[in-house]
């Protein structure tokens, strides 16, 4: 209808508006790079994901043993000890939602430009899920800074970031990032043109 | 906004908005206080205006701003083990990252839990105590509250807040592990940063940040 919406505070101006008279946002009817941003950072924060995943986490000295635990092992450790709260909620946090996440945002670029994938409701809850999630993955990182600094005790135990945690921090900021530049209202486009009356 | 716009009636644009997430246009009608207007497609809440809301928020604000320099810096956890003792801030734990390459991961860490939140409450109070005090808007405080609101999905302080929760569990079999004053503070920081999150209307400060009243 002529309009372009600012996504920051919500005022209408018209379509070929630059920028936003109220807030100063950047405005563009549909991001056309949206898509191009979204595989970029996606594709990095899945190649940080890699590395991530094979490199040491924690590096542990005791008296008698130096131990280097990855992700995943660090998890299978706690449940050998019988901590399995603690081992499912590492293996949510950083293994399944990230591997969803890289999924569900994935899906999500794919099905704005395939028509017939998936509800638009359901499509724009897993959106807002994936936004709202993202952030949570960076518990490991920070269980990672907490352990290290804490566990400091000279001879008798030391614990020191391997180097997966920061791959991991990258990927988890990167994917964050990827899901920031997927333009949610792409989602609601194809709905307009099977005659639905919604005014774009 | 119960109805989407016609396309063929044209209102000035100031009686429209439109919703951010998937661009549904809708006629602005403003909520009465306690209510909230939700998008009908994607039913995103668009407005919704609170009583007092800006006093409460600023209150939550200055509130936050003490809590996190005094979480920053007294000790949050203290370890036990054989005689040898431990405390950490979050400072330390920052820091932790802060040999080689990990440098970079020490400064994103300290960022995202301390300088991101506190500077969103910095720039909260800069745009609302003059908005409340119903004074004109305060220098580029329109901004100000983008900026702050670009910045809200890298404001972690609740992440690392159940991060503690976990790293405690982790290590409890190791050593006896005490909680620090910071611990509590960080506990206060989390329930404020959401109580701040449901104060505040962001279409309402948009509006009298663009409409400031006469004083």
């Amino acid at each position: 209808m002529g309009l372009v919406a600012c996504t920051r505070c919500t005022r209408a101006w018209p379509l070929g508006t630059q920028t936003c008279g109220r807030c100063g946002h950047k405005m563009v009817s549909r991001d056309a790079h949206s898509l191009q941003k979204v595989w970029a950072f996606w594709i990095v924060g899945l190649m940080c994901y890699v590395p991530a995943n094979v490199y040491p986490m924690l590096k542990t000295k005791t008296l008698f043993e130096n131990d280097e635990s990855t992700i995943v092992g660090g998890a299978v450790e706690l449940a050998h000890h019988g901590a399995f709260g603690i081992a499912f909620i590492i293996l949510l946090a950083s293994v399944a939602i990230p591997l969803a996440k890289f999924w569900a945002v994935a899906y999500l670029a794919v099905s704005v430009r395939r028509p017939g994938a998936g509800g638009n409701h359901a499509r724009h809850l897993m959106y807002e899920v994936v936004e709202y999630i993202g952030r949570w993955s960076m518990i490991d990182i920070f269980v990672v800074a907490i352990l290290s600094s804490l566990v400091q005790l000279n001879t008798l135990a030391n614990i020191n970031p391997g180097p997966a945690s920061m791959f991991f921090a990258l990927s988890v900021i990167f994917t964050m990032l990827s899901a920031q530049a997927f333009d949610s209202r792409l989602i609601w486009d194809k709905q307009t043109k099977d005659g639905t009356p919604l005014n774009d | 906004m119960k109805d989407t716009v016609d396309p063929d009636i044209s209102l000035p644009l100031t009686e429209l908005i439109v919703c951010p997430q998937c661009d549904a246009v809708f006629h602005l009608k403003e909520p009465e206080t306690g209510e909230k207007a939700v998008c009908q497609r994607c039913h995103t809440v668009l407005i919704a205006p609170r009583r007092q809301a800006g006093l409460k928020i600023i209150a939550i604000a200055l509130a936050t701003f003490i809590l996190i320099i005094g979480a920053t810096f007294f000790p949050f956890l203290t370890i036990d083990a054989a005689g040898n003792k431990n405390s950490v801030s979050v400072f330390d734990s920052a820091l932790a990252f802060s040999s080689g390459p990990m440098v970079l991961l020490a400064l994103a860490t300290a960022g995202l839990i301390m300088v991101v939140p506190l500077v969103r409450a910095m720039l909260t109070l800069y745009v609302l105590v003059p908005i409340v005090l119903d004074l004109p808007p305060a220098r580029y405080a329109m901004q100000a509250f983008r900026f702050s609101q670009a910045l809200q999905p890298w404001s972690m302080a609740e992440i690392f807040a159940l991060g503690c929760a976990v790293a405690l569990v982790k290590i409890a079999d190791l050593a006896t592990v005490g909680f620090g004053p910071a611990f509590w503070m960080f506990g206060g920081l989390v329930v404020l940063l959401v109580a701040q999150e449901s104060f505040m209307c962001r279409w309402s400060v948009w509006n009298s940040l663009e409409h400031p009243k006469k004083s």
